[in-house]
């Protein structure tokens, strides 16, 4: 069987190229970059929503995108158990469609923050994170303005077991310091009910070969290698 | 018949909801200038709609609609409120 992913690019989207590259490069995997009124599910076994400021993040980040009609084509993947991932703008994307829980506002120190930072795997059992362990650090870029993640549901939110990712040290401490833009309990990435739906703040398609990190890493291709996995054991 | 009417909307992050503009702009400028009356700040969006409605119950039918069913304002994060709503 040969596995299509499908990244969709929106106007204003960034690293959709990389998301590219990586499935493609690194992974192994065809990755086809599709204009969103033009991306048809059916051809599809996965799908990426890369980062960007979509439609000039005019009125918030994501909204305009959530509207778009690739959000009917991912709702329809989803319900049938294919994989979807939200990064970036992506992940404001997917909360503004209410695919996934909570909303993404303006970073708490009111700065566009670009750098390396460490999450720590809460949540292993989701179609992106398989290929890793609960409690694991990852090594990972987020460059964004809007990432203070908020819900008022935490509690049912930890119970489902949809909070994926949270921003920690390098010891897997959850600290304040450790917590970039100021999101409620450090959370970085949260899933659905069905965990076929991910998303997250920082950029995995920038840390999946070791020349791009600062340590070396490659911590960004357990995501995509994970979402393979996934889609290989589905069919 | 239909008359032309002008809805001016505010949008504002719900209490429970950190505002940095708002704290910021008070913190780092209206204490550090001396307004220490001002006890709080919560900055928000204005939207300004001029639309077609039958009446004004239309044109705030309408407005509350298009709010809440594009999701114009976040319910996760966002209240709204409708300022005036007058006829041109």
């Amino acid at each position: 069987m040969s596995i299509k992913i499908a990244v969709i690019q929106f106007p204003g989207a960034n690293c959709d190229l990389d998301a590219v590259h990586v499935l493609n490069n690194v992974i192994n995997v065809e990755a086809n970059l599709i204009w969103h009124n033009h991306f048809k599910e059916s051809q599809y076994d996965g799908v990426i929503l890369p980062g960007g400021f979509t439609f000039g993040d005019y009125l918030r980040a994501g909204i305009i995108a959530a509207h778009s009609p690739a959000l009917d084509e991912a709702r329809v993947m989803l319900k049938d158990g294919r994989p979807i991932i939200g990064i970036c703008n992506g992940f404001q994307i997917l909360a503004e469609a209410e695919i996934l829980p909570g909303a993404l506002l303006k970073n708490e120190n009111l700065k566009f923050i670009c750098k390396w930072i460490k999450i720590k795997v809460e949540n292993n059992k989701t179609a992106f994170t398989n290929k890793m362990n609960k409690g694991d650090v990852l090594n990972i870029p987020v460059a964004h303005g809007e990432g203070r993640f908020y819900t008022d549901n935490l509690k049912e939110l930890a119970e489902n077991e949809q909070i994926a990712f949270r921003y920690s040290n390098e010891n897997g401490e959850i600290t304040s310091e450790s917590n970039p833009n100021g999101s409620i309990e450090n959370i970085a990435g949260v899933c659905n009910l069905e965990q076929n739906c991910l998303g997250l703040m920082p950029h995995p398609e920038r840390a999946s070969e070791a020349i791009l990190s600062p340590y070396g890493t490659t911590h960004g291709k357990l995501f995509f290698e994970s979402m393979v996995d996934f889609i290989k054991r589905r069919s | 018949m239909a008359s032309e009417y002008i809805v001016e909307i505010i949008l504002e992050n719900k209490p429970a909801a950190r505002d940095p503009v708002g704290e910021t702009i008070k913190r780092d400028l209206l204490a550090k200038k001396g307004y220490d009356m001002v006890s709080n700040v919560r900055s928000g969006q204005y939207l300004r709609l001029y639309l077609e409605a039958e009446s004004e119950e239309n044109a705030q039918d309408i407005v509350e609609d298009l709010l809440n069913k594009l999701r114009i304002f976040n319910p996760v994060t966002q209240n709204f409120k409708i300022l005036s709503l007058t006829k041109e």
